[in-house]
């Protein structure tokens, strides 16, 4: 067993008064795949937040590829480079064509030469499917093209964990299959990623795990066939009595 | 039913009522026309308020009569859905039509026909119209303000090479293109102050020396606003990131920069910056007046400029800051790559209006005895020779005005439609 890339230990979080996140201990392995799931309001886009420190917390411990997530991490950029994220409301840059998009990041911030990011931002697009729009500017684009687009941009800073925050609940239902499709290539290529979703489907296909919220706790943490069989909670049973 | 019929057109009676409304609303409008053009009253046999109005009445009751739904005409069809939905819209249009006609032949004759612009005093202006002689004559000192004659080439040589080289930017390489924004930011104003400072200022290079206080008219116009944009720009962008900014120091120090500059009348400011400011410089320490006048109105207008960035930072959403941090970019490289560009995109119609109130803000710098084009009509409607002639001035000074911040909204509207990029 390698190490952990991914090390929470007692972490807590709040928004001024109301605690959103309480004690959450967790533990990603290098190339795992881990789909969190629950009900809206139980901070799971809060959790992955903060683990590329777009969300400060307060208590505890987050440690990243080595890197402890504190408010004296100076090299907090160096760390979120190396951590990928993908939106729910996919926040591509509008005012940037498509491999603008991709290219931006890999060459202000990795400083690559510009000829090779291109390269590898065409790369990127092909593996989404998407190289035909390169030129076009995001507005012109459906929002599973977007989405699509949002993820490529991602990798293209060649990350090491890919962070998920739904991703597909913003999606019309017939292009929700054309992103799953993408994370499910991106899953077989051995990315560790962490995903938020309420797509059981893709859970039951990727995941090794999967995790359940709730009020601002993990209450259910199994290996996905344990997870969906033989639920240990009453909420989780619950949930996916609704869900399912 | 046949009288209905009368008053409706249809298929069958289509051309009647065609041919009638447009030759009732032709005479109604030849009317107008030859009673104001000709003083030519052809309803003079009527009492004079019926004949005052009766072209209004012939007028819309020809509209009436054309205002036929899909017509088939396409012009027509144009006309009645823009101009003449109702009576009510076609007495509008009627009145704006006839007050546009009886508002020619005087304005007409004010500007051009009554107008006098031949001889070289005012004893050469007799008649009704405007006096043009007497801007014709002062046109030199409203160009140039004092700046001595056989100088004048020099300002001229300026101009001409700073328009040059503004255009600089349609000429470039693809190659070089990259350099552009570093060229108009930085260079272009380095090199526009190295021309006024050696060539219009003078004192070496064996030209004489004009002292700031002999520049004016509209060439000062010209100095002023272009290193006031140029300065408040830079300075408005820092200060609307600072007060976002997450340090408390840099945040209060932008507010109370702001609400100081927009707290005080600019009028004031000019007037502080010539006679108190002075005060507080070290002995033998000496800022041009002009100088001090540039720094003044930019810190002025600074405030305004980032008061407008930081409302088009704040309509940026969330995630836009959420997506550029997620791929490791820094405070610096996501101001500058992915929130300013989007920013600054939304508040060109701000910018420019800023910017236009700037330039007409420059007359007042006639408060530090700088006199820049109003400022010299002011100087030369008191003159002995030239009394009586304030109208033409304003009327010039208003066209002069007009077309600068006429070319200045358009390019605004040129920038927008270019850095278009959604739908």
């Amino acid at each position: 067993m390698s190490d952990p890339i991914i090390q929470i230990k007692d972490m807590n979080k709040w928004f001024g008064d109301f605690q959103v996140l309480k004690d959450i201990n967790l533990e990603v392995e290098k190339n795992k795949k881990i789909v969190v799931c629950g009900p809206s309001g139980s901070g799971k886009s809060t959790l992955i937040r903060c683990i590329n420190r777009l969300e400060e917390h307060q208590k505890g411990t987050i440690v990243v590829d080595g890197t402890e997530l504190s408010e004296d991490t100076k090299n907090i950029e160096t760390i979120r480079a190396e951590v990928g994220m993908v939106f729910q409301q996919f926040n591509l840059f509008p005012h940037l064509s498509i491999l603008d998009n991709c290219t931006l990041a890999p060459i202000w911030v990795k400083k690559t030469p510009k000829k090779q990011a291109e390269e590898l931002a065409m790369k990127q697009l092909e593996q989404v499917q998407i190289v035909d729009q390169a030129h076009k500017f995001p507005g012109q684009l459906s929002g599973g093209q977007q989405q699509r687009c949002a993820i490529a941009r991602a990798l293209c800073m060649e990350p090491k964990i890919m962070l998920f925050d739904e991703p597909t609940s913003a999606l019309d239902p017939e292009m929700i299959k054309e992103v799953l499709d993408a994370m499910v290539n991106l899953a077989k290529a051995g990315m560790t990623m962490i995903v938020v979703t309420h797509e059981m489907g893709f859970a039951k296909e990727v995941a090794d795990e999967v995790i359940f919220m709730d009020e601002g706790m993990i209450i259910e943490k199994a290996m996905t066939k344990e997870f969906f069989a033989n639920p240990k909670s009453d909420r989780t049973k619950l949930f996916l009595s609704q869900i399912l | 039913m046949k009288n209905i019929n009368f008053l409706k057109p249809n298929k069958q009676n289509f051309y009647v009522y065609f041919y009638t409304g447009i030759a009732l609303f032709a005479l109604s409008v030849l009317d107008v026309f030859l009673s104001s053009f000709f003083e030519i009253n052809t309803t003079s046999f009527l009492p004079s308020s019926i004949s005052f109005i009766l072209p209004i009445i012939i007028g819309t009751i020809g509209l009436h009569l054309i205002r036929i739904e899909y017509s088939g005409i396409k012009s027509l069809d144009i006309i009645n859905k823009n101009i003449n939905t109702n009576t009510f819209n076609a007495f509008l249009t009627l009145s704006i039509i006839f007050l546009i006609i009886k508002a020619t032949p005087p304005a007409m004759s004010w500007f051009v026909f009554d107008a006098t612009i031949s001889g070289d005093s005012k004893e050469a202006c007799t008649s009704e119209g405007a006096c043009w002689t007497y801007i014709k004559i002062w046109f030199n000192r409203f160009v140039y303000g004092m700046y001595p004659n056989e100088y004048q080439w020099r300002i001229n040589i300026s101009f001409i090479l700073l328009i040059g080289l503004a255009f600089v930017g349609y000429f470039s390489t693809e190659g070089l293109k990259k350099y552009l924004t570093l060229y108009y930011v930085i260079i272009y104003p380095i090199i526009a102050f190295i021309l006024i400072y050696y060539l219009i200022s003078g004192g070496s290079l064996g030209l004489d020396w004009v002292e700031t206080g002999a520049w004016g008219g509209l060439s000062l116009t010209f100095i002023v606003s272009f290193f006031c944009l140029i300065f408040c720009f830079p300075i408005g962008m820092i200060l609307a990131l600072g007060r976002r900014s997450s340090l408390p120091t840099i945040r209060y120090f932008s507010v109370g920069f702001i609400e100081f500059w927009r707290g005080v009348p600019l009028i004031t400011v000019l007037f502080m910056s010539s006679v108190m400011f002075p005060m507080f410089l070290p002995d033998g320490f000496f800022l041009d007046k002009l100088v001090r006048v540039i720094i003044a109105i930019s810190l002025f207008e600074a405030a305004y400029v980032a008061e407008v960035i930081r409302g088009g930072l704040q309509a940026l959403p969330r995630g836009q800051y959420d997506a550029a941090k997620s791929l490791g970019m820094g405070y610096w490289k996501m101001h500058i790559f992915v929130i300013l560009p989007q920013a600054l995109k939304l508040v060109i119609p701000g910018i420019a209006n800023t910017f236009l109130a700037l330039v007409k803000d420059t007359p007042l710098i006639f408060v530090v005895g700088l006199l820049e084009i109003v400022g010299m009509l002011n100087l030369a409607k008191t003159n002995p020779k030239w009394l009586g002639f304030a109208m033409e001035g304003y009327v010039f000074a208003a066209i002069i005005f007009w077309i600068i911040c006429y070319a200045m909204s358009k390019y605004s509207y040129n920038l927008e439609a270019k850095y278009k990029t959604e739908r």
